[in-house]
């Protein structure tokens, strides 16, 4: 029987924990920093807060799907999701183990935003001697990199 | 209708003055997209389709806001694709063809120097839905201006024939700059009411960021000319009734239709 309380949003969140961000699989969207809070009180169903990473990410859309059926699978199908547009996403809030993850897979994490200026590592050969290439890539959230040390392309997740 | 200029707008008015943003940012959106499959180089063709994709996502969150202002039940999709030519309130500068590479360029830092000014004041809105779109918004700003400077800087410094292209459509698109800053009651009500900057405001500010890019881009602001389009009221150029009828088709021909 389940029931609102500390333990409940605990177990929502470890179900958060396994949905994964359509255009990054290895990350989980709470590795990825866009749920904001699961509040679950009372007599009230379990609200969800989740916040768009870029605004035209195709991805939002898919994601929300994908946090709305993995809920109803563990049997919070009355969870109330909802957008969250202030304060607007950063990428600071990408956890240790996401930015872990990241570079583990080849895309050079963020650097906080607070020292943006010290430079980009390659993922492959740790070198800091990179270059952009355009701070467009295939995604919404990623910049194109090169590395002049190894001379391999590789993709960095920008700071926003 | 008469404003009341101290008290709150009505709600028409800060449905009509959503709108209008939204519409600039969508058919902007809409003409960055045409380069997909006809840019100069990849990196390019994915960097106008990016800015593009965050155009469309703001205009979303406008569009949403805007069907909620206006109670009738209108979706995002049924505001972007059922309204006719006349009914569109954003900038004519908007809707201008694409031209080459350089042109799209031009009207790309004009507008994007526009928003920028533009969100880093609506930030402060008093209206708490539109001042965290705009605070959204400003972030992904940011790095378009920095983009589409970028290039002007490049082109208009670059070779002379590069030089000789920018700056002919900048002498070209220039005379809609005027619109941007340009009040009418709809942004006089609003200003009043602290939900939007006072436009003239702005203009400064727009002024010497463009002045910035021109100056390192080698390159000569125009003589400021009469004000003669008013696309945020429905009137517009020639060209937007064929954008529009592109990018309604699906929509029109197939009421209704989902992914």
């Amino acid at each position: 029987m389940r029931s609102a309380s500390a333990e409940g949003e605990s177990e929502i969140w470890r179900v958060l924990a396994r949905v994964s961000d359509p255009e990054l699989p290895i990350l989980s969207i709470v590795e990825l920093g866009i749920v904001r809070y699961v509040h679950w009180r009372d007599t009230e169903p379990p609200h969800v807060g989740i916040t768009p990473t870029y605004s035209g990410c195709p991805a939002t859309d898919v994601i929300r799907a994908a946090v709305r059926a993995s809920l109803a699978c563990a049997g919070y199908g009355d969870a109330i999701i909802e957008e969250v547009l202030a304060p607007p996403w950063t990428s600071d809030w990408l956890t240790a183990e996401g930015r872990r993850k990241l570079a583990d897979s080849g895309i050079a994490p963020p650097v906080r935003s607070a020292q943006a200026h010290g430079g980009v590592a390659c993922p492959r050969c740790a070198s800091r001697a990179t270059q952009l290439v355009s701070e467009f890539g295939s995604t919404p959230c990623k910049a194109h990199y090169r590395c002049t040390a190894c001379l391999e392309p590789f993709e960095h997740f920008k700071c926003l | 209708m008469s404003a009341s200029v101290s008290g709150e707008p009505d709600t028409v008015r800060r449905c009509n003055y959503v709108l209008r943003l939204a519409d600039t940012s969508l058919v902007l959106a809409q003409r960055l997209g045409e380069w997909v499959g006809h840019a100069p180089a990849l990196e390019e063709e994915l960097g106008l389709a990016n800015v593009a994709l965050d155009l469309l996502g703001q205009a979303r969150l406008l569009f949403a806001y805007a069907g909620e202002l206006e109670a009738r039940g209108r979706s995002e999709d049924d505001l972007a694709f059922s309204r006719d030519q006349g009914d569109f309130l954003n900038l004519a500068l908007a809707e201008q063809p694409n031209g080459d590479f350089g042109a799209t360029i031009v009207r790309q830092v004009l507008l994007d120097g526009f928003q920028l000014v533009l969100y880093e004041s609506l930030e402060h809105s008093r209206d708490a839905r539109l001042a965290a779109i705009a605070a959204k918004s400003l972030k992904e700003t940011r790095y378009h201006f920095r983009y589409s400077g970028g290039w002007l800087i490049r082109l208009g410094d670059g070779t002379p024939e590069s030089h000789r292209r920018v700056q002919a459509a900048l002498d070209d698109l220039w005379r809609f700059t005027g619109e941007l800053f340009a009040a009418d009651e709809i942004d006089a009500a609003m200003a009043a009411a602290r939900i939007a900057p006072v436009l003239g405001d702005l203009h400064p500010g727009w002024v010497a960021r463009i002045d910035e890019v021109l100056s390192e881009a080698t390159l000569t602001r125009p003589a400021d000319v009469a004000y003669r389009w008013h696309g945020k009221r429905g009137e517009h150029s020639e060209h937007l009734g064929y954008l529009l009828a592109e990018m309604q088709f699906l929509y029109r021909a197939y009421p209704g239709a989902r992914w």
